[in-house]
């Protein structure tokens, strides 16, 4: 527990710069993973325990696919891409057979797949800590903004996390697509009424859903590094981001993943061993004073 | 006056499963079947305490490790740290899954289904974090080592493997008896009308919430106990009691026993117990292995063993039993 040094951090435009970067590029990943797991949940009514494991699967496809096309842009979009397709095969084969079931059912299917998929990273990859290495063009001395210093690829992750956010806003507000996504969030009997295949509607939007956590796991690749069962801790702070923007809403998403991020970045300089307990009780006093989230709208009767 | 009457039924049931677990000792002398034994009292509280919750209460959760450990926990610091006796720390350890049993469940039962397995879930990670990162005080990951002493009370001897095994047997079955008691009781039947119809419970002046959280500390003080019946035998405490995987058995444990019966907790800890014994001796991949054997149950049988055996036994006898 440090409080001063915290004052002092916020005292210096040096400090708060590179703290907010480091809070930006945390709250960038959290939201693209949130993102998937809140509209999953929002048009499918199931949480998807698994979503940390695609984030998992997206870091080690974009490490090969690095290793073997040595194009990091590849390896983001290899990482999406495959995740994506793999999400597809989840949704059809296994997580569809359980949708009217009980919540126990869903459960055991996620828990039986975070293990299958840990293990077999473990098989594939190896059980020790790997890391990408940051690629060459990205290599550039860091940017300077008034005395903190910000590393060109944070940059470059936080502008790209923002297109996929605008783009992501656009699809579900403008487009037709994203009309009929909202349209079987609301009310998927009506909505197979008018003729529109809902079954395909969800395998959609499990395959979006992976395309994000795909992408949040290749972009992180170069920064963080990977083990199996690096899912799992994403996939708690993305549930806190969903319960905090509220459950169901992209934009509640943003606003959660973007906050986690900066309480992360600036509580581990005041409260380092108590940043996680600053998050839960954050999560814990969205409950009790709204339980329906900042952004959230009340839950479906 | 009823209840007493049909309670001698489970009195009995109860005596009988301690004459067989007496008999044990004298058909084998295998530490491996004793140990079992001794586990499956651990795991089989554990196991049916989660389905205090998710079978009568219809509350998935996904956080129940969180107890399991913490009572191992509280337990084992309670000896280490300082000179009570046994009783005292197992009194410690009880108060102490009840009290964070009554915050976490204050917050967590106000929510619905997947919301609720989540937020358990994420209060047991939470739980977890701090016992890695409160080193000087948990150990940290190492967990809490040089083993917890086991003084003598009231003659008994924990340290000597048969009093080991037979209180671990009369703590668990007296857990399994009380427990029993608990769901047969009108505090019981109130639980699974919550669990049918919340909306109906409620116009009946029944206060939803507090029967909720009642249930959530009773489970999570039993989950306690499994968890020091656990530590007295590893003589530690260890951060993977706490861990996500725990609650995970044990959520499989209850569905592979099944859920709709007493016993099927107990049944399906110790057929996951075997499972993953044997699994140990053949592949490292436990995991994929487990994780196939959990969408087997899960997608395919979609039920548990018990409610087979029942099954064939309607079958066979051609008759309907009442459950």
């Amino acid at each position: 527990m440090d409080p001063n040094a915290l004052l002092e951090c916020v005292m210096s435009t040096s400090c708060i710069v590179t703290q907010a970067s480091t809070g930006l590029i945390v709250g960038a990943l959290l939201f693209l993973v949130a993102a998937g797991l809140t509209l999953i949940f929002g048009v499918l009514g199931v949480v998807n325990f698994a979503h940390g494991s695609f984030y998992m699967l997206g870091a080690y496809i974009a490490l090969t696919a690095y290793r073997v096309s040595d194009s990091y842009v590849i390896a983001t979009l290899a990482a999406g891409l495959g995740v994506a397709l793999f999400s597809v095969v989840f949704e059809r084969f296994f997580m569809r057979k359980v949708y009217g079931s009980d919540v126990l059912m869903q459960l055991l299917v996620c828990y039986a797949f975070i293990l299958i998929l840990d293990d077999a990273v473990k098989l594939i990859w190896g059980a020790e800590f790997q890391s990408m290495g940051m690629p060459e063009f990205f290599q550039a001395p860091p940017l300077i903004l008034g005395g903190g210093i910000v590393p060109i690829f944070y940059i470059y992750l936080i502008a790209a996390a923002a297109v996929i956010a605008v783009v992501l806003w656009y699809i579900l507000t403008k487009t037709r697509m994203g009309k009929i996504v909202r349209a079987a969030a609301h009310n998927p009997t009506m909505t197979s009424a008018l003729g529109l295949n809902t079954s395909m509607i969800y395998a959609g939007v499990f395959a979006f859903g992976g395309l994000l956590a795909g992408l949040a796991g290749g972009l992180a690749a170069p920064v963080r590094s990977m083990s199996p069962g690096m899912g799992f801790s994403i996939l708690i702070e993305s549930f806190i981001v969903t319960v905090i923007g509220g459950m169901g809403s992209v934009s509640g998403a943003l606003v959660g993943a973007l906050l986690i991020g900066l309480i992360r970045s600036f509580g581990s300089i005041g409260f380092p061993l108590f940043v996680e307990g600053i998050m839960f009780i954050a999560m814990a006093l969205i409950l009790i004073l709204k339980p329906s989230g900042l952004l959230g709208k009340e839950p479906r009767p | 006056m009823n209840t007493n009457v049909t309670f001698r039924k489970e009195i009995m049931w109860a005596l009988l499963a301690l004459a067989i677990l007496a008999v044990v000792p004298y058909l084998t002398s295998s530490r491996v079947v004793l140990d079992f034994v001794i586990r499956l009292a651990a795991f089989g509280v554990f196991a049916t305490s989660l389905n205090i919750l998710v079978g009568y209460g219809g509350m998935v959760s996904f956080g129940h490790a969180l107890f399991f450990g913490g009572g191992a926990y509280a337990f084992g610091l309670m000896m280490q740290k300082t000179g009570v006796s046994i009783p005292v720390a197992f009194g410690v350890g009880i108060l102490f899954t009840a009290a964070v049993g009554f915050v976490i469940g204050a917050i967590c039962v106000r929510l619905k289904e997947i919301y609720f397995s989540f937020l358990t879930l994420a209060f047991q990670m939470l739980f977890y974090s701090i016992i890695i990162s409160w080193n000087s005080f948990t150990g940290g990951d190492q967990g809490l080592m040089g083993g917890i002493p086991r003084r003598p009370f009231f003659g008994i001897n924990l340290a000597d493997n048969t009093q080991l095994y037979w209180f671990s047997c009369v703590v668990g079955v007296v857990c399994l008896l009380l427990i029993r008691y608990i769901l047969q009781s009108p505090f019981g039947y109130t639980l699974r009308m919550v669990r049918d119809n919340a909306d109906r419970a409620r116009f009946l002046g029944i206060d939803v919430w507090r029967v909720k959280l009642y249930a959530f500390i009773l489970a999570g003080v039993f989950a306690g106990i499994g968890g020091m019946i656990m530590a007295v035998f590893v003589s530690g405490a260890y951060p993977e009691f706490t861990y996500w995987t725990m609650s995970g058995e044990a959520v499989f444990m209850i569905m592979m026993g099944g859920l709709n019966n007493f016993i099927g907790p107990v049944v399906g800890a110790s057929l996951l117990m075997l499972f993953n014994d044997m699994i140990t001796r053949f592949t490292e991949l436990h995991g994929i292995a487990l994780g196939i054997i959990v969408l087997i149950f899960a997608l395919g049988f979609k039920r548990g063993i018990t409610d087979f055996a029942i099954q064939i036994f309607r079958a066979v006898t051609g008759k309907r039993a009442s459950s």
